[in-house]
């Protein structure tokens, strides 16, 4: 076993699992608030997410088109392209509660799960539709900004790029202004009460739709954020690139304890470390036995053996109590 | 509810009586309809390739449909879109096979679709034509129906470890591969190849990935292979270069087959340019033959035929001389007939060279050839320069892939 070489990519492999970590926080967060306040799983989510992306290439690719992709400073096309996403996502996310859970709210709880899997399906193939139409597309590609591709290297083995930081960066602004949202403002209080207890958060004079709307909608831009961001990093993206990423920011939810946001932002952390340095050093260690392809199996073991001694989650999940 | 049942089942009989309608109009009229189906992915990631296919064929049915329309025949082509899933591909097969005018089937791109494909055909000897499939195994079960224009991977891995010894000096290589039948089982002969050569494998990983690398580059990286080789298909190896290079891997690329798309150069760009692939396919720009099918492929359907649209062209033309070979005295061929018919089917003018199969269904000599990759544009993926080229048999015995 070459010892060497196993701690010399150690921090690169660091770095990877957590970019990949952040992004199935920012994915996971909107499964965990509509947890929060509906508790409900909202399976379209990993489609509302890369919604986000598709809108964020085709603003880059607009831009391009119109010669300005070069033309404007780089941090104001990367904010531009991610205010985009994220408006569109958390419309979308808004719309599709709208159409497709509120007249199931008081429906059995297996009903509103179904429409979400039905809803995923329909998005997946209406954009694939668009984009075929459109473009005559399948795979599209994020065009590249110079900038982003910078590399530091720090050693033989490291190298820090511009646009990983760009990624980091973005999660964690969007992570803290979530905070700031949910704790510290009004609304924010508002969406915590409707989650603790909706028929008591009416009679104090929260209207229960337009928080459960607004939950949505930050939960839908906050996924969004992720697909603009998921596009940048690895650069490639179709319209079922958004499943897998989906069930696996799911299980963060539920690994960091579902329905609490906190919760979500360990759990994807947890997951992306777990899944990147399974990945890097499973055929490192075996030598070549177990190889990358291995890394689900590894790391969704661990998350079973986490859940069997603590089922509520790393943090404890967030459930309604009822009188 | 039972009323209800009722109104469904009348309504069944309805559409279904509306279905056949036509197609009994249809058998009435001449001697029947000769259907050539194909069998590519008309949807998703690697479209470019299948649609290529259909085209092809499509264009050579309408070219040499004339003979058996003579004699009566409608001859139709019937597109099905596989979506590279086996089982898409084994679930159309079963219709193919149903419908009783489809007496040829041009397909698959992908080896991993078209073995449990042939299996189905086989049931009912329906003769199929490969353009594209290389995996040996296509041809080593020796079906009777089952025969491919193109060459195989056990050469062409080979062929590949070859160049990568010889040309590009390889002293270590590092082999990533998609665990389909087609691209671990190319992945697995050259690595079996490039062994007995020396070369020092440094890594062999699969992966079904699709946008995130880090995971397999990072440890790659580390190692410093001077070639990297990716047994897949573009739209995976694709993002895996372009990715590689982002994050500073500096070996050089190689692939097979697999990569020749100029969806390859749209979605990698710079970091694939002048990187080497092999072929069992020459682009059609440079074989002497097909300078006419070019042009008409461009003027027909406004774009530059992708690797093996002239393969899928000329397996057509050879579906076309089977079934006018079996029909002889005009009556509709059986499709056991077909089937032998096409096995035995020699064409010396083939756009692609001459094609003749031997016993178990593979050319007797296949073209086997090692591009190099000229522009980021995609627009100019045709201008791929031809670095080595080379006509092998295929191997007599079956060379059993390791797994």
């Amino acid at each position: 076993m070459d010892v060497e070489l196993l701690i010399g990519i150690f921090p690169q492999v660091l770095l990877d699992g957590i970019i990949l970590g952040f992004m199935y926080a920012l994915i996971a967060l909107g499964y965990t608030m509509v947890y929060g306040v509906l508790e409900f799983i909202n399976f379209a989510h990993s489609e509302i997410f890369i919604f986000g992306a598709f809108v964020g290439v085709e603003v880059l690719l607009g831009l391009k088109s119109i010669g300005l992709l070069d033309g404007l400073p780089w941090p104001l096309v990367l904010v531009l392209v991610l205010v985009a996403g994220m408006a569109a996502s958390g419309l979308l996310a808004v719309t599709v509660e709208r159409v497709a859970y509120r007249p199931l709210r008081g429906a059995p709880r297996l009903i509103p799960l179904i429409s979400a899997i039905g809803i995923s399906f329909f998005l997946q193939d209406l954009i694939r539709l668009v984009e075929s139409l459109w473009r005559n597309a399948f795979n599209l590609v994020y065009p590249t900004m110079d900038v982003l591709n910078l590399r530091f290297e720090l050693s033989e083995t490291i190298d820090v790029s511009v646009k990983s930081l760009v990624v980091i960066g973005g999660a964690l602004l969007m992570l803290w202004a979530l905070h700031l949202i949910v704790n510290r403002t009004k609304v924010g209080t508002a969406i915590r009460a409707v989650a603790e207890d909706q028929a008591a958060a009416s009679l104090m004079g929260i209207d229960v739709n337009r928080i459960i709307s607004l939950t949505f909608l930050i939960g839908g831009a906050m996924g969004g954020a992720a697909g603009v961001l998921f596009g940048v990093q690895y650069g490639l993206i179709n319209p079922y690139s958004g499943f897998i990423p989906g069930l696996k920011a799911f299980t963060a939810a539920v690994l960091g304890g579902i329905g609490n946001i906190p919760g979500a932002m360990v759990g994807g952390l947890v997951l992306g470390l777990l899944e990147a340095f399974a990945a890097a050093y499973l055929s490192l260690l075996t030598g070549g036995a177990f190889g990358a392809e291995y890394k689900d199996i590894l790391a969704f073991s661990i998350l079973i053996l986490i859940l069997i001694f603590r089922p509520k989650g790393l943090l404890g999940e967030v459930v309604r109590e009822r009188a | 509810m039972i009323r209800h049942r009722g109104y469904l089942v009348l309504a069944l009989v309805a559409i279904l009586a509306v279905a056949l309608l036509p197609a009994a109009n249809l058998d009435a009229q001449g001697k029947g309809t000769i259907k050539i189906a194909t069998q590519s992915p008309l949807s998703g990631g690697q479209a470019a390739l299948g649609e290529g296919i259909k085209l092809g064929a499509q264009l050579a049915v309408e070219k040499f449909k004339g003979t058996l329309e003579k004699q009566g025949f409608k001859v139709e082509l019937v597109p099905f879109d596989d979506q590279a899933k086996p089982d898409v591909g084994v679930a159309n097969a079963k219709n193919i096979i149903a419908d009783k005018d489809i007496l040829t089937v041009i397909g698959h791109l992908n080896s991993g679709v078209a073995i449990p494909s042939s299996e189905v055909y086989k049931e009912v000897s329906l003769a199929m034509i490969s353009p594209a499939n290389t995996n040996p195994v296509v041809t080593d079960r020796g079906y009777p129906n089952v025969n491919r224009v193109c060459g195989r991977d056990d050469v062409q891995g080979v062929v590949g470890s070859e160049f990568a010894h010889a040309t590009m000096k390889a002293k270590s290589v590092y082999i990533v591969h998609d665990k389909t039948p087609y691209g671990q089982g190319v992945a697995e002969f050259f690595k079996a190849d490039a062994e007995k050569k020396g070369i020092k494998i440094l890594g062999f990983e699969g992966t079904e990935e699709k946008s995130n690398f880090d995971p397999i580059v990072t440890p790659m990286k580390a190692k410093n292979p001077d070639v990297i080789y990716f047994g897949g298909i573009y739209d995976q190896a694709a993002p895996f270069f372009k990715q590689s290079r982002e994050k500073g891997v500096k070996g050089k690329f190689f692939g097979p087959d697999g990569m020749d798309s100029s969806d390859l150069t749209k979605i990698a760009g710079k970091a694939v340019v002048g990187m080497y692939y092999t072929s069992a396919a020459g682009p059609a720009s440079e074989l002497p033959r097909a300078k006419a099918f070019v042009e008409e492929f461009k003027k027909k359907f406004g774009k530059n035929p992708e690797p093996y649209a002239a393969e899928a062209y000329d397996a057509a033309t050879i579906a076309l001389k089977g079934i006018e070979a079996a029909a002889k005295g005009g009556k509709m061929p059986s499709r056991e007939d077909v089937a032998t018919a096409v096995r035995k089917t020699k064409l010396p003018n083939g756009i692609t060279g001459d094609i003749e199969f031997d016993g178990k269904g593979d050319r007797k000599k296949a073209l086997y050839f090692v591009l190099q990759v000229a522009s980021d544009d995609p627009g100019k993926w045709g201008n791929n320069k031809i670095v080595k080229q080379l006509a092998i048999a295929a191997p007599a015995a079956p060379v059993a892939p390791k797994k």
